[in-house]
């Protein structure tokens, strides 16, 4: 099953690839991380979407706790949470498709924050789903570049899950 | 008043207690070593490569509990490291390793003699140190020593720039304060209750116990537990010594070169209380058919230990000696069971295994068999010795034919199987304990693996005995190739190649003596252990020689081959291949 972990790390030199080296070391997938700094800047958030059975996932939630740099996990598959990524998604339709791709850009909240004579570049941020379903449909328009964020992930205030 | 990198360095030692430090020379640690030269507090042992003075500094930690310390000069020092790095990792064993470092300012650009250690030594060490400013040395040099002995002990590098160690700071000792670092010693009470309920429930319980045991110093616990409540103990080749090998609770080890009687127990118990273990498939075998009618109690510092590879019903995270403190508390205070009574039959039962297949070998007039070796060692040390071991035959004859009663008396790469490891560990047990007799009982392969450190046994003065159990084949590999791959023995045969030890030993200034004949056995080790030198004992044994019980790879552990089935093993590892 898929889960999205985050963690919060001491922001030095070296954690990323020492969590980057767990995963590789001991064989763990990774679908997708993003790193950035929190509030307080000695330390970083780190947000980590993994798949395994559940032994596999309670070795990486302790694996990664046993690592001295972090200093807390959160599973938060395990919790009621907000997911979001963001995507860039340049667009090069065809002189007819054009103001389709408007249209689904309004229709997905997106912005367009860049174009030129040929392409548009569409920002849009969601969830896992609606990504998924702005890409399937700007597909035939024919994307020619596309880039994501990773996801990251925040705990729902005061609700647990189960 | 400032000092300089060097000093802080040296200083720091002192403050963490260290009298010994393993080391070797180079461009970049010059500075470190001219401090050194004139030092009175800290002693440094030259060694004769830099992968001796890691497993050095890792048989002084074994033996003594305290943490070992290196210092190697950067490149080929620090790369020259890593197998004793991962040696120690795998065995949980505290040490610290010092590697020079090019200037700050050259790092990255491929400057002359430059590794990426701390890239490198990543994966197998429990923590590692680039130290930036000289400031943050002496800090980092506490936390490191901290890291390396707390909770689930592991091997700790810093690198030492070369420009760090010759800047100047004022010393400062501050204490550590590490916020995402916590280990877990108290075991959680309710657990422990639920863990006496069943041990008090079960009638065939069975206690596996590991090296946790001797790390956390729980040797008396676990004696009193498995005395109280009548269990039996197996000890794993890293538990060997937590629980006394000459107890009749004693079941030897268990896995693939254990006991008969462990590996049945095991796999006929209702109730298995593993403790300071962690399930390695050397113990375990087929793991879907390990331990099937067994309840499990886990008992280990680290979590990540407890659910890895086996199922646990009562997982306790904690330090083993104050886990069996509380679990033994519960156990006189609040049970009631008339232990005795409950254990009768299964005690019965394993002393009929006993009886059935004890551990043995066939002895002969003609030939010298290896295992009459270790047996006389044991015999005349009294088990008052410290051994270590290389990794093959000579390391699993050791762990079947001499019984360790005592802790921190086997030193042994367990985890990592380090041929090369027994002799530089010897060597560094040796300094630690000037007036024990430390025996390293290798093979003739593995001795050649780190032979060079002969020359630090003798100028040291260190009386180190090798007893090389000399059958002129890799024999391990041997064994499995004869079994496994139609007798092809590709590559192990060493024959005229084995160099005569007893001219090397000569040649180091130290001393050699052989025995070709069984009878030669006995005076040959009675005159090493008179001698107050290091000696090289050449024992040429058998070369058929094969080591039994033995679960072939992947099997279930009560699958097990014996000496006398040879033929129909055969067919049957067939089968299980
Ligand atoms: C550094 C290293 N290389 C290779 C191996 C694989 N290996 C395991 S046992 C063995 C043979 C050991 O031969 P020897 O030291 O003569 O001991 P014997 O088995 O004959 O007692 C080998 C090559 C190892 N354990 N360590």
């Amino acid at each position: 099953m898929r889960h999205t972990i985050s963690l919060l790390v001491e922001n030095k030199f070296g954690v990323l690839s020492r969590i980057a080296g767990l995963f590789s070391g001991r064989g763990y997938n990774i679908e997708s991380l993003s790193v950035g700094e929190t509030i307080d800047p000695q330390i970083s958030v780190m947000t980590i979407v993994t798949t395994g059975d559940d032994q596999i996932i309670e070795q990486i939630n302790k694996q990664l706790n046993k690592l001295i740099d972090v200093i807390k996990v959160i599973d938060m598959t395990e919790l009621d949470h907000v997911e979001r990524e963001m995507v860039l998604i340049k667009v090069a339709p065809k002189q007819e498709d054009k103001a389709e791709v408007l249209r689904l850009a309004e229709i997905f909240r997106g912005r367009i924050v860049d174009s030129s004579q040929r392409t548009y570049t569409i920002e849009v941020t969601g969830d896992e789903k609606k990504i998924e379903a702005i890409v399937e449909l700007l597909k035939p328009m024919g994307i020619k570049e596309f880039v994501r964020t990773g996801k990251i992930a925040i705990a729902r205030e005061g609700v647990k899950k189960g | 008043m400032k000092i300089t990198g060097a000093e802080i360095f040296v200083e720091s030692l002192k403050k963490e207690g260290v009298k010994h430090i393993f080391g070797y020379p180079g461009g970049v640690v010059l500075g470190i070593f001219d401090f050194l030269y004139d030092n009175k507090d800290v002693q440094l042992i030259l060694t004769r490569h830099e992968q001796g003075a890691v497993h050095a500094a890792d048989g002084y930690a074994r033996s003594t509990g305290k943490p070992g310390v290196v210092l190697v000069t950067s490149g080929p020092g620090a790369t020259n490291t890593v197998t004793g790095i991962a040696t120690a990792s795998m065995d949980s064993i505290p040490i610290v390793v010092f590697s020079g470092q090019v200037p700050t300012l050259l790092i990255g650009n491929d400057a002359f003699q430059e590794a990426d250690i701390v890239g490198i030594s990543r994966p197998c060490t429990k923590y590692n140190f680039l130290v930036k400013n000289v400031e943050d040395l002496s800090r980092i040099v506490r936390e490191a020593f901290y890291i390396a002995t707390s909770g689930r002990p592991g091997p700790v590098l810093i690198d030492l720039p070369k420009d760090v160690t010759a800047g100047k700071a004022e010393f400062t000792w501050p204490e550590v304060n590490i916020r995402s670092y916590n280990p877990t010693y108290e075991g959680n009470k309710w657990m422990i209750t639920q863990a006496a309920n069943l041990i008090a429930k079960s009638k065939r319980a069975v206690i596996v116990a590991g090296g946790g045991v001797i790390l956390s110093g729980g040797a008396r616990e676990l004696r009193e537990l498995a005395e109280f409540t009548d269990i039996p103990v197996t000890m794993t080749l890293m538990g060997l010594g937590s629980f006394p090998g000459t107890h009749e609770l004693s079941l030897s080890m268990p896995g693939m070169h254990g006991s008969y009687y462990a590996n049945k127990a095991i796999q006929e118990s209702d109730l298995l209380i593993a403790i300071g273990m962690r399930f390695d498939d050397r113990v375990t075998g087929k793991i879907d058919a390990f331990a099937p009618h067994a309840k499990i109690i886990h008992v280990d510092i680290d979590p990540t230990s407890i659910r890895k590879n086996v199922r646990v019903d009562i997982p306790i995270v904690g330090d083993v000696k104050r886990v069996l403190t509380v679990l033994n508390k519960v156990l006189k205070e609040d049970m009631k069971e008339q232990w005795a009574e409950v254990r009768n039959a299964w005690l019965r039962q394993i002393d009929a295994w006993k009886k059935e297949r004890p551990l043995t070998y066939t002895y002969s007039n003609e030939i010298i068999k290896p295992q009459f070796v270790v047996e006389k060692i044991y015999e005349l040390t009294k088990g008052d010795a410290i051994i270590s071991t290389e990794v093959g035959q000579n390391q699993m004859w050791t762990a079947q034919f001499y019984k360790f009663d005592k802790p921190r008396t086997l030193l042994t790469s367990g985890g990592l199987g380090t041929m090369g490891y027994g002799f530089p560990a010897a060597i560094g047990a040796q300094l630690a304990h000037p007036n024990k007799l430390v025996i390293d009982i290798a093979g003739d392969g593995s001795i050649q693996m780190n032979i060079q450190e002969l020359a630090t046994a003798v100028i040291n003065k260190l009386p180190v005995k090798v007893a090389i159990l000399n059958n002129r084949y890799l024999g391990m590999v041997r064994q499995w190739q004869e079994l496994f791959f139609s007798e092809r023995y590709s590559h192990t045969k060493l024959d005229e190649s084995v160099p005569d030890f007893v001219k090397i030993a000569e040649a180091y200034g130290a001393v050699g003596l052989r025995a070709t004949k069984p009878n030669e056995v006995e005076p040959v080790l009675r005159e090493a252990f008179r001698i107050k030198r290091t000696v090289f004992m050449d024992f040429v044994v058998d070369w058929k020689e094969k080591v039994f019980p033995m679960v072939p790879a992947g099997a279930p552990i009560d699958h097990m081959l014996f000496e006398e089935q040879k033929e129909k093993t055969e067919k049957k590892l067939k089968a299980v291949k």
